[in-house]
């Protein structure tokens, strides 16, 4: 079994952050993986993306063109990436940030109001984690590692990161619109 | 068996030479390699190694030169812009005979070109970049894995033969991440008794240099320069071979192209197509015996580049034209998706039925 993800958004919402926090998800579980950020001047404010597979199998090409799952934290995402996913796969929407719906009827979409759940939370800048919650929670991956995964992933320097990344994931998990 | 880490293509390299014994670094940052540049900074001055940041890329292959003479682990990193810049302190080197670790993570050109991976600088790492007779032993690792594999085998490599090394990655390769078991410490080498030294008043002086201002006596440095250059082409040619064995099609890939060929080469073959890969793991010696044996069995061979066709000389010298060689190929950044190739190999099956 292969998932590819694509999560995308604008530098600074923590998109490759939220991938690592997957791939190293996967390493725990003993998987082939391989993480792929976008690396250009988007890292800097435009729009920046991260490929990340998990798999049974040795992971062939790291770049993810069509993916099962697809993470849209921004509008110019949703709108470059929306026809590329498998049909049969899932869209994850930041519904603060992109008003429009999912024009595919092939996929399941998933509105999570990311950012405004993370004003809420006064942790503005997790709306990643929020959404990665909630991608947790709607394909079927382990939930039981999640903590050891951001041991790895939140830095030992920033380890008073790691109650509020953890709130953040839990915030996604439950939210149901 | 260790622990696996994660880790960009670009960390493993600085920690696998670190790991080989390597503890003398000279760079100047560019992307898409810096972060060898940044962990060489991290960690050097913690186990009494030297990191420096040149003035210039020709200033830091300069450096190489001068610690490679007295047979310390060296090496420098770059991308392509700047290992042209290193060109002609490269071939100094290998004038020189010295043992040197050269990495080029490379991107697309000519000229500064852009940051996105590229495997252009084919000629340029296969052929002899700078002036001169001369050749580098050329390492294109596919993995995060081999990245920090073949960091100790360069050096060995180079060591045991007195010559540089390249290790040929690309921008992809140096910044995705993957599972990597890295190396344990293990310094794996061979007398230098051509280093200098310091000679204690006990031998008579060693001389590092490439100008030998008699035509005899340089011919003849050439001469032997070759002969040794032949034992490396008998003995050093490595590859990989993929589901070759009824194979009616070959698709000839390496680095980052091999892996997305990987994935057309497994779709073809749930088409029914009979398609297999020979991926070289060294460019310089390129695997001809392989390729050669390949053409006898083989229709065509498809050659998957991030050039506008580079290798493909190389197949076709490989496998004297026996066969044809088809061009599948993105340039300037962009990377052929599996499709693609897939598209190619239907395409060349259909061509030749």
């Amino acid at each position: 079994m292969t998932t590819q993800l694509l999560l995308a958004g604008f530098g600074g919402q923590g998109i490759l952050f939220a991938g690592k926090f997957l791939a190293y998800k996967g390493l725990l579980e003993g998987r082939q993986l391989s993480w792929l950020p976008s690396y250009g001047p988007e890292m800097r404010g435009g729009t920046a993306n991260c490929s990340v597979i998990l798999s049974d199998d040795p992971v062939g090409s790291p770049i993810v063109s069509n993916p099962d799952i697809l993470v849209a934290m921004n509008l110019p995402s949703l709108d470059k990436y929306e026809d590329a996913v498998v049909p049969g796969g899932m869209i994850f929407v930041d519904s603060t940030l992109i008003e429009r719906k999912v024009k595919r009827d092939d996929v399941k979409v998933f509105y999570i109001p990311a950012t405004q759940l993370a004003q809420a939370m006064d942790a503005p800048t997790l709306a990643n984690m929020i959404i990665t919650g909630k991608l947790l929670s709607e394909s079927g991956m382990r939930t039981d590692n999640i903590e050891d995964s951001l041991k790895k992933v939140v830095s030992a320097k920033r380890a008073n990161l790691l109650e509020i990344n953890l709130k953040a994931i839990r915030c996604g998990m439950e939210y149901n619109a | 068996m260790a622990e696996k880490v994660l880790m960009k293509g670009n960390e493993a390299i600085a920690e696998a030479a670190i790991r080989a014994g390597c503890r003398h670094y000279f760079g100047y940052p560019i992307t898409p390699q810096t972060e060898v540049a940044a962990y060489m900074a991290k960690r050097m001055p913690k186990i009494g190694g030297t990191f420096l940041q040149a003035e210039s890329e020709i200033s830091a292959i300069n450096m190489v030169y001068g610690v490679a003479g007295t047979g310390k682990r060296v090496m420098t990193s770059s991308s392509s812009p700047g290992i042209s810049l290193k060109q002609e302190g490269i071939s100094y080197i290998a004038g020189a005979d010295l043992p040197a670790l050269i990495v080029n993570v490379q991107r697309g050109g000519p000229g500064l070109g852009g940051i996105q991976p590229s495997q252009s600088d084919y000629f340029q790492s296969t052929k002899g970049g700078g002036h001169g007779d001369y050749r580098l032993i050329v390492l294109a690792p596919e993995s995060v894995q081999e990245m920090a594999d073949m960091t100790a085998l360069a050096f060995e490599l180079a060591e045991k033969y007195r010559m540089p090394a390249m290790l040929l990655a690309d921008g992809t390769m140096g910044q995705m991440m993957e599972p990597v078991e890295l190396p344990e410490e293990n310094i794996n080498t061979v007398d230098m008794p051509w280093a200098v030294t310091g000679t204690e008043m006990k031998r008579e002086h060693n001389i590092i240099n490439s100008l030998y201002l008699k035509p005899e006596e340089l011919e003849q440095k050439n001469i032997e320069r070759y002969e040794r250059y032949k034992v490396i082409e008998a003995n050093e040619a490595r590859y990989e071979s993929f589901m070759m064995d009824d194979a009616e099609y070959c698709v000839v890939a390496f680095g980052i192209a091999a892996r997305v060929a990987k994935n057309a080469v497994v779709a073809a073959r749930k088409e029914g197509i009979k398609v297999g890969m020979i991926r070289p793991i060294t460019l310089w010696p390129f695997p001809k015996e392989a390729l050669c044996a390949a053409a006898d069995k083989v229709k065509a061979f498809i050659s998957v580049e991030l050039s506008m066709g580079q290798m493909i000389e190389d197949i076709r010298l490989a496998t004297e034209c026996k066969k044809p060689v088809e061009l599948c190929n993105r340039v300037g950044g962009m990377i052929p998706t599996p499709e693609e190739v897939l598209a190619k190999i239907r395409e060349v099956k259909g061509g030749s039925n």
